[in-house]
């Protein structure tokens, strides 16, 4: 099994990894910046994102090298910049981000594809009326993205972690004037949220545990043996320590981001977003957030391992990759909808990284991260650009022909699709999924995931010629005739294309560069490494079983053109299996009835209880104060007020009595003072002489 | 009879025309003629206190006199003024008929 990596202890920060920070803030502020403009400013706005991501490219590049010529002397680089954020009490609050080999490759790839993404997006968005607005979200994306992949604290990366699944939802209701996007959104948005739940929790239990949330720290990080060997001490429940249950949390949580199943009913709804959107965020990047999450809190998962063996959590992923991989392409065999197949193709191969991960380490699950981040790009840009050719058609029954009506598309696709498939040899797919194939070969717990995955790659190959049989072989069925893309959307195809062949040179047998630079060894090429026992026989059972996938699937419908209305060639051999799988293995229509229909009851519940318990008691207590203000009323209206009435009515009687003496005759006045004169006078002179 | 009797008999006899002439006419001017009686009926009163009171060389009871008759003088004046005005203004002079002020 894997051997355990020894990394160089960090003596000095080199500058480069003291500025790693601006490769993701610098497409976030782009972003911040065209959030500003205008909607009219397309250029800018396209001009800044694609400037800001060429230099995060330019700097990812440097990093990366940086990683090379330190591995080149022998040293197994691994630079982190931490710096504390806040402090609450006594408890520091730590962020941080890591430069390492896992990072490096990462950064490149995230920055390379997403730069590519957004050039095909210039052509490919050209007539939208939110073009700005798009710019803004994808480089904002790409900026989070970017954010999750250096960083060395979990809370850092579970912010870009939120960030990324926020422009997500942004981006699939991308189009939110459409119900069917809106409602995508808000589906992708809640059922990644249950896994972030868990991811949440594992977090803080580590934290709790471990009190620190930096991942490296020279030692004292929360993955680092000090930590791990507290972890392992401490049990949690079904026999199960603390390493490994917060081990599965945060599997949960990249379970929900990587469409695994359970939680992988989003992913193919999301495809209700832009082609680009597609491409970069659900094929490339952020659904491989989850897989590189697990990479990257590998000695956790893996803590506890006995020599050879493997852990609870690594069989879990182990399991669930596998059963993934199988079941989304089993899917993908049964729908029409160009996009939708390549997103089950994309749970499966997103089930195939997972299960590398869980079977044989690091570097087997993430080349084929990387290799599956260009293929699918590839396939989804190359969709993007028969959509866009066909005037917005998506059902593969309406295509057809298309290869020589868009040749280089055909051409790029056609590369896409040997890779993806495995297809010997020349093509990168092949040499990343042999490596979890003969993972699966000699994992020491089960054979059944082996099968399991063989099989999922007769389904690829098998479901992926349909496809290109639908597409681009037969004649036209469609409406409008289809027109090849302009050549900023080529482009972009043809780098991709090329780099679906080439990557899989770095991870042959005989030079396993991309695993020696993940681990930190030394690499040579040795034709040798092709002897080891069993290696060949499993790259013969592997090309036999693509041939024979696309074998089967050329014979089923190639050049057939059936018409749309016709029953799928599949259906009428097993029509209920095809049923079953056509409506994705009901899945959706069990959480309706399960997950969805609870809630509806405890929403119905909930809102019997506001109206009438809660409700009820408002109401009386409103009702009783309204029975109050009424007797204050009654009271007013026959005590107080008669009382101040009859007192107004005296005041206006007696001065209606007054007034009759102001009779405005001065002499009557003159008589009056007199009359007091005199009574005056008769006073005094009867009291002087008493 | 003391002389400061007989003085006071015939201020009092004096006050009383001016009063009886002050109710009983309606002529705002004889009215205000009969005020004037009245009012120097006062004023001999007030001579008379001094000069049989005991006191008489301090000449306060005619210093009193002589402001009551400058203040008696400009009284006539705003009270003549008033007539007139009232005369341009109803045309006539008579107390009865100038009931304009009843409450």
């Amino acid at each position: 099994m894997q051997e355990t990596i020894s990394f160089a202890p960090q003596l000095t920060t080199s500058p480069i990894s003291e500025i790693l920070w601006l490769i993701p803030a610098v497409p976030i502020v782009a972003a911040g910046i065209i959030a500003l403009l205008r909607q009219p400013r397309r250029k800018v706005s396209a001009a800044l994102a694609i400037a800001s991501l060429s230099f995060s490219l330019l700097l990812s590049l440097c990093a990366f090298s940086h990683v090379v010529a330190g591995w080149a002397h022998g040293l197994a680089l691994r630079e982190t910049f931490n710096f504390t954020w806040f402090q609450a009490g006594a408890t520091n609050i730590d962020l941080g981000w890591v430069l390492d080999p896992l990072s490096a490759v990462m950064l490149v790839m995230v920055s390379f594809v997403s730069l590519l993404i957004f050039i095909y997006s210039l052509g490919y968005m050209a007539h939208d009326e939110n073009f700005t607005r798009f710019f803004c979200f994808m480089s904002l994306f790409a900026g989070a993205m970017l954010g999750v992949v250096i960083a060395n604290s979990l809370l850092l990366l579970f912010m870009c972690w939120e960030l990324v699944g926020l422009t997500s939802y942004l981006l699939i209701g991308f189009w939110y004037q459409k119900p069917s996007a809106a409602a995508a959104a808000k589906k992708a948005f809640l059922a990644t949220r249950v896994g972030d739940v868990f991811f949440l929790l594992g977090i803080v239990w580590l934290f709790s545990q471990t009190g620190t949330l930096l991942l490296y720290n020279n030692g004292a990080g929360s993955i680092e043996s000090a930590a791990l060997s507290l972890l392992l001490a401490q049990p949690a429940i079904w026999g199960l320590t603390a390493a490994g249950a917060i081990g599965l949390l945060i599997f949960a949580g990249a379970a929900g981001k990587s469409g695994q199943f359970p939680l992988h009913v989003w992913l193919p709804d999301a495809m209700e977003g832009p082609t680009p959107v597609s491409a970069l965020i659900h094929a490339a990047t952020m659904v491989a957030a989850g897989v590189y999450l697990i990479a990257r809190v590998y000695p956790l998962m893996q803590a506890g391992a006995l020599a050879g063996g493997t852990t609870t959590a690594l069989t879990v992923v182990t399991w669930v990759g596998a059963f993934t991989a199988v079941f989304a392409a089993l899917i993908a065999v049964a729908q029409n909808d160009i996009k939708r197949i390549l997103a089950y193709s994309t749970v499966s191969q997103l089930g195939y990284m997972m299960a590398g991960l869980g079977m044989s380490g690091v570097a087997v699950g993430m080349f084929h991260l990387i290799t599956h981040a260009f293929f699918k790009a590839l396939l989804f840009m190359g969709a993007g650009s028969v959509i866009h050719g066909c005037s917005e058609e998506q059902d593969i029954r309406r295509m057809g022909g298309l290869k020589s009506d868009m040749p280089l598309t055909f051409f790029t696709y056609a590369i896409g699709m040997l890779a993806l498939c495995g297809f010997p040899l020349f093509f990168s797919g092949f040499w990343s999924k042999d490596g979890i194939l003969e993972a699966a070969q000699h994992w020491s717990v089960a054979k059944t995931p082996f099968y399991m995955l063989v099989f999922g790659a007769l389904l690829t190959a098998f479901y992926m010629t349909r496809q290109v049989a639908y597409v681009f072989f037969g004649h036209w069925r469609g409406g409008k005739e289809a027109h090849e893309s302009p050549r900023v959307m080529i482009v972009p195809l043809a780098i991709l294309a090329f780099f679906a062949m080439a990557l899989g040179a770095l991870g042959t047998p005989a030079w396993p560069w991309f695993r020696a630079f993940l681990e930190g060894r030394s690499v040579g090429f040795d034709w040798r490494g092709f002897q080891e026992p069993g290696l060949m026989t499993l790259m013969g059972v592997s090309t036999l079983i693509v041939l024979a996938g696309i074998g089967l699937g050329w014979k089923l419908y190639g050049d057939q053109s059936p018409k749309p209305e016709e029953p799928d060639a599949l259906e009428r051999a097993i029509p209920p299996i095809w049923a079953a799988l056509h409506n994705r293995l009901y899945v959706d229509e069990f959480y309706g009835v399960t997950v969805i229909a609870f809630y509806a009851w405890w929403g119905r519940v909930a809102d019997w209880l506001d109206r009438w318990a809660w409700g009820g008691i408002v109401a009386g207590v409103a009702w009783s104060f309204g029975l109050w203000a009424q007797l204050s009323r009654f009271i007013d209206n026959n005590f107080v007020d008669g009382g101040f009435d009859k007192g107004c009515d005296e005041l206006v009687a007696g001065g209606g009595l007054l007034a009759r003496v102001q009779t405005g005759r001065v002499q009557t006045y003159l008589r009056l003072l007199a009359l007091a004169v005199l009574l005056l006078a008769v006073i005094l002179i009867w009291s002087s002489r008493a | 009879m003391t002389p400061l009797a007989s003085c006071l008999l015939v201020a009092a006899l004096l006050f009383s025309i001016g009063l009886a002439g002050a109710l009983t006419r309606r002529n705002a001017i004889l009215v205000l003629i009969g005020i004037e009686l009245m009012l120097n009926a006062a004023n001999l009163n007030l001579i008379a206190f001094w000069r049989y009171g005991p006191h008489p060389e301090l000449l306060t009871g005619m210093m009193f006199a002589i402001f009551s008759i400058a203040i008696a003088a400009a009284e006539a004046a705003v009270g003549l003024g008033l007539v007139i005005q009232i005369h341009r203004h109803a045309h006539t002079t008579d107390l009865d008929a100038m009931n304009r002020m009843k409450g």
